[in-house]
């Protein structure tokens, strides 16, 4: 077993009956992760059915009507099933395969990560069940359709209190119970090494394009980079290839609910404090007895007590900086970014949107920002609807 | 000798689980003095955590109510402290990693010496992780407990080489609960742990009927039940005393 940790965060805090497959993982992964028939199949996966490269679309109207830096997006939301999750699941599910698994389970949060996992089992013929908290059943239950649609089994989870961190023990227990045959194909960078690094490599295509292309428009690097943050698989997607880049500002906007002054919020780094669950050493919102706490968001995604481990780590040594973003900036940025771009996006990555109104304004012109815009809309439109006091059918 | 060696010592050992705090923890107390009196060997007291992995419904159900009751660490410390004066058998705390670290490891494992807790299992700290507590529990004398589940093969070797107390023989994959059937080939896990150490063996997870218990109780060294009993406690609330002591009697007397 090689190093499990970002410097204390990390680690495999599981039980014994998974401690061998999970090193199984590891083992098939570090196998295969270089391997040119799998990195190929991989590539053509990610190229002729997710549609990457993704764009880098240059954000006129608004980089205009905030008057800084230019605003870019890096349009994660025009992958085939609606958003970042495609890139890991279609690494995680191809490595299943690889390693004989004929099932694959799931958590999911707004259901965009069990879209993804039951889209990647149909294409790759693999029995397919996802967990879900009742409450986010509720929440999306068009993704909870289309989950169906595709194939899977969704299971409502109605343990504890009903939401991601719910799904994410259901699973887990699921797992421990089978394993020879299944593989849990864990949505975000966290849970137990190796879920962290596997999933930041999946999601790495992300700032690897993101460079590339920054650098062919703008000839230099961006300003900062910005991206929301539950699990944080989309913002360490969009950070990694920019850490090495120490003048490249890394920003992950988290959940701050209705507000931080309240107890309805999913602000790990701000709120949280050190703690050890769910497989990783990280920070997570507690109580002083460590239970953990439960936590709010208008956001299904971002709707989880902790954070990965790695950025943990960023946020320790100052590489990262992660930033309080309310429902209400994030709703209001959810409609600014559909008037001003005609781009309807995730409610979770209007987190990340709402930042860069404050930030935009305040830095120079001949500077860029990225905004990774991890998922699209049409997902929280009733939600935003109810928001704002409006009725309509989904 | 220390209380968890007399414990198994010349006898197969019943080892009943009870949450603390289910329904209250004054009945934990109440519950506790009728398990020892039927002839249970060693208690295992659960910690209730908000996210217990490991556990079925039964005790994830039990965790919930006892922490919507009032139950934490502090009143759990106060209560083992009382038992402590009444009863002479071992005592072990079955909890989560996080309330232990929110707790500060030196201040926990002080603290269970000073009450008289032999031994801790905690089962999201595995092989790998024991490092994060091993310090403090050896500077409080305060047993680790090692689990072995049906798929550790090659691991059996090296957590039984370094095991304490006693091991926790995990019975089945999957979550704690009732269990009619139990399939793994557990002796030849036992077979593989006794061949490394000397330590005791229990076997747990979904054991309910004597029948089982006298089964398992031919391969260990003692028997682990749990779920069972937090269901005579859901259906008997403050009422499962006597329910608690016949069903712990019985089992102890089939082994």
């Amino acid at each position: 077993m090689g190093n499990t940790r970002f410097g204390i965060y990390g680690g495999q805090y599981i039980p014994e009956t998974l401690m061998n497959e999970i090193t199984n993982l590891e083992k098939s992964y570090n196998c295969y992760k270089n391997n040119p028939e799998f990195v190929n199949e991989l590539n053509t996966l990610l190229k002729n059915y997710a549609g990457r490269p993704s764009l880098l679309y240059y954000a006129e109207n608004m980089t205009k009507d905030l008057g800084g830096a230019k605003i870019y997006l890096k349009r994660e939301d025009l992958n085939h099933t609606g958003s970042h999750k495609i890139n890991n699941v279609l690494g995680q599910v191809l490595l299943a395969k690889k390693m004989g698994k004929t099932r694959v389970i799931a958590e999911t949060g707004a259901g965009q990560h069990g879209v993804a996992t039951a889209t990647a089992a149909a294409l790759l013929g693999m029995e397919c069940e996802i967990f879900m908290g009742e409450e986010d059943t509720k929440r999306q239950a068009l993704n909870v359709y289309r989950m169906k649609l595709l194939g899977a089994k969704v299971h409502s989870v109605t343990s504890g209190t009903r939401v991601l961190k719910d799904a994410v023990n259901e699973a887990m227990r699921e797992w421990s119970n089978r394993v020879n045959d299944t593989h849990y194909v864990l949505g975000s960078v966290m849970g137990p090494h190796p879920f962290p690094t596997i999933v930041r490599d999946f999601q790495s295509i992300i700032s690897k394009e993101a460079k590339q292309q920054i650098l062919e428009y703008e000839g230099k690097l961006p300003y900062a980079v910005i991206a929301c943050v539950g699990g944080g698989s989309n913002a360490m997607g969009m950070f990694y290839n920019f850490i090495e880049e120490k003048n490249v500002k890394l920003i992950g906007c988290e959940a701050a609910g209705k507000g931080l002054n309240t107890d309805k919020h999913a602000a790990s780094v701000a709120k949280g404090e050190i703690g050890i669950f769910h497989g990783m050493k990280s920070y997570f919102c507690q109580d002083k007895y460590g239970q953990i706490a439960e936590v709010y968001s208008i956001s299904a995604g971002l709707d989880y007590p902790g954070i990965g481990p790695e950025h943990a780590y960023l946020h320790d040594t100052k590489r990262a900086e992660y930033v309080p973003v309310t429902d209400e900036q994030a709703v209001s940025a959810f409609e600014y970014l559909a008037r001003t771009e005609g781009i309807i996006c995730a409610i979770e990555s209007a987190h990340a949107v709402a930042y860069a109104r404050k930030l935009a304004p305040k830095t120079d012109k001949n500077e860029s920002i990225i905004i990774c815009l991890s998922g699209r809309g049409d997902k929280d439109v009733a939600a935003i609807a109810r928001y704002r006091g409006e009725k309509i059918y989904e | 000798m220390n209380r968890i060696e007399s414990a198994f010592k010349n006898k197969k050992a019943f080892i009943p689980f009870i949450t603390a705090g289910y329904p209250n923890i004054n009945k934990t107390e109440d519950f506790i003095y009728k398990m020892v009196s039927a002839g249970a060997d060693l208690i295992e007291i659960g910690i209730p955590f908000s996210d217990p992995v490991a556990e079925g419904p039964v005790i994830q159900e039990a965790s919930q109510k006892a922490l919507e009751a009032g139950t934490n660490l502090d009143n759990i410390f106060e209560l083992v402290k009382n038992v402590r004066k009444n009863i002479s058998i071992p005592l072990v705390f079955m909890t989560y990693i996080n309330p232990v670290f929110k707790y500060g490891y030196d201040n926990f494992f002080n603290r269970c010496s000073s009450i008289g807790i032999d031994g801790i299992i905690i089962p999201d700290l595995p092989f790998e992780e024991k490092n994060e507590i091993s310090q403090f529990a050896k500077k409080y004398d305060i047993k680790i407990i090692s689990l072995i589940a049906p798929t550790s093969e090659d691991r059996i070797k090296q957590i039984a080489k370094d095991a304490e107390g006693f091991l926790y023989i995990v019975s089945s994959m999957g979550v704690t609960g009732i269990r009619n059937e139990i399939k793994t080939d557990l002796k030849s896990i036992l077979s593989s742990v006794k061949k490394t150490t000397s330590i005791p063996a229990a076997i747990g997870f979904g054991i309910h009927s004597p029948e089982q218990a006298k089964e398992m109780s031919k391969i260990a060294d003692g028997v682990i039940v749990g779920s069972a009993i937090i269901k005579i406690i859901k259906e008997y609330g403050t009422n499962a005393d006597k329910h608690i002591y016949n069903y712990v009697k019985r089992m102890k007397e089939s082994m």
